[in-house]
């Protein structure tokens, strides 16, 4: 293994630690909760929005985009999957998209911006977790 | 004081998180198996330096004077080396091996390499020149110079004009990068943003000179341990590599 592979892989087990990441790909909503500087404490602030690319493949370098539309206009943030500021990420449901990295979502607002929820997914997941 | 410098290679980058959360861009340096093969002194040379050496060499790539002298200094011939001139507090006896623990984290560094070479290159891109008009009457000249000079007084180019030419594969030293860490088990340095060169180039590391720095290890971190085990080091050193031989 080459020594940066060998760092990245000892830097995403660091990280990792016992934090839990679900498995989620684009079109799912999840709610990332993200820690916040306020002065010298941190508080937890939670974004969720629908997964819209994930990039950097599986190492230190994966990170993942969420959009939401916060008071009519569109919000995108984009995290390293393996990033310390965040304490938690939840999947909220599952999408079903034909795609990998859904940007024309930038162009669509309201009812048009929908993404088909994939329940066939949903209740393969809740058949695993009973 | 005037500390030794380092020879190191570079590994290559990557993004490491501090204890806050923030990724920093980070260079990886390989200190590998940099070692102090002799020294300049005031009275026989005029000056103080520590010679180092790095990467071992086979026997077939070292030239016979470096040979005889490897030789007549009890150490190996390496592929890499280079003198640092030091203060006289800062001299390393020959045949300490060097570690990555030589720097500190948050202390600031000067590095120096060989940059990537980008061959024969038009002014635009080697000195950000601006070309001309894409239209409005330009005929096959949208890469060039433009003028060069004056009118009959002087009459001819100023030396030092910037002109097409030969770009990168020069030495290029960057100054005050933040050293964000070291790793003592795999010997590695972790350096706070862009160094020059490819991977696997040469590159020296010395502490910035731009920057007052303090509690750094005097004259360096291996040698104090190297005082306390006596010269047993070196000499099982040229034992293991008659043995390889």
């Amino acid at each position: 293994m080459s020594i940066i592979k060998k760092i990245e892989a000892a830097q995403v087990a660091k990280l990792k630690g016992d934090k839990k990441i679900p498995a989620f790909k684009s079109g799912d909503t999840v709610k990332v909760h993200v820690k916040i500087k306020d002065g010298d404490k941190f508080r937890i602030q939670v974004f969720e929005g629908v997964v819209i690319a994930r990039d950097g493949g599986e190492g230190n370098n994966a990170s993942f985009t969420v959009r939401r539309e916060s008071y009519g206009v569109g919000v995108e943030r984009k995290f390293p999957l393996y990033s310390p500021a965040i304490e938690k990420i939840e999947k909220v449901r599952t999408g079903k998209v034909r795609r990998a990295k859904l940007f024309f979502l930038r162009g669509l607002s309201g009812k048009k911006a929908r993404i088909v929820e994939d329940l066939s997914a949903n209740a393969a997941e809740k058949k695993d977790n009973k | 004081m005037k500390r030794s410098g380092l020879i190191t290679t570079k590994i290559g980058m990557t993004r490491l998180y501090d204890d806050g959360g923030v990724a920093h861009p980070v260079t990886v340096l390989s200190v590998g198996d940099c070692t102090v093969i002799g020294n300049r002194t005031q009275e026989k040379n005029g000056y103080v330096a520590n010679i180092l050496g790095m990467r071992e060499a086979k026997a077939k790539h070292v030239a016979k004077p470096q040979a005889v002298a490897a030789e007549k200094a009890g150490v190996k011939p390496y592929r890499k080396v280079v003198e640092f001139r030091v203060s006289d507090d800062c001299v390393i006896p020959a045949g300490t091996a060097l570690s990555a623990s030589h720097f500190v984290a948050g202390q600031f560094v000067d590095v120096q390499a060989t940059s990537k070479g980008k061959g024969f290159q038009g002014a635009m891109k080697r000195h950000n020149f601006g070309g001309k008009e894409a239209s409005h009457g330009v005929l096959k000249a949208h890469r060039s110079i433009g003028g060069t000079g004056m009118r009959e007084w002087p009459g001819r180019v100023l030396k030092g004009k910037k002109m097409a030419g030969q770009m990168g594969n020069e030495t290029v030293t960057v100054q005050n990068l933040k050293v964000f860490g070291t790793d003592e088990a795999e010997n590695l340095i972790f350096v706070e943003g862009a160094v020059p060169g490819a991977n696997g180039t040469f590159v020296l590391v010395v502490d910035a000179v731009k920057k007052e720095q303090k509690d750094l290890p005097v004259p360096t971190k291996a040698a104090a341990a190297a005082v306390e085990s006596g010269t047993e080091q070196v000499t099982e050193a040229t034992e293991t590599e008659t043995v390889a031989e």
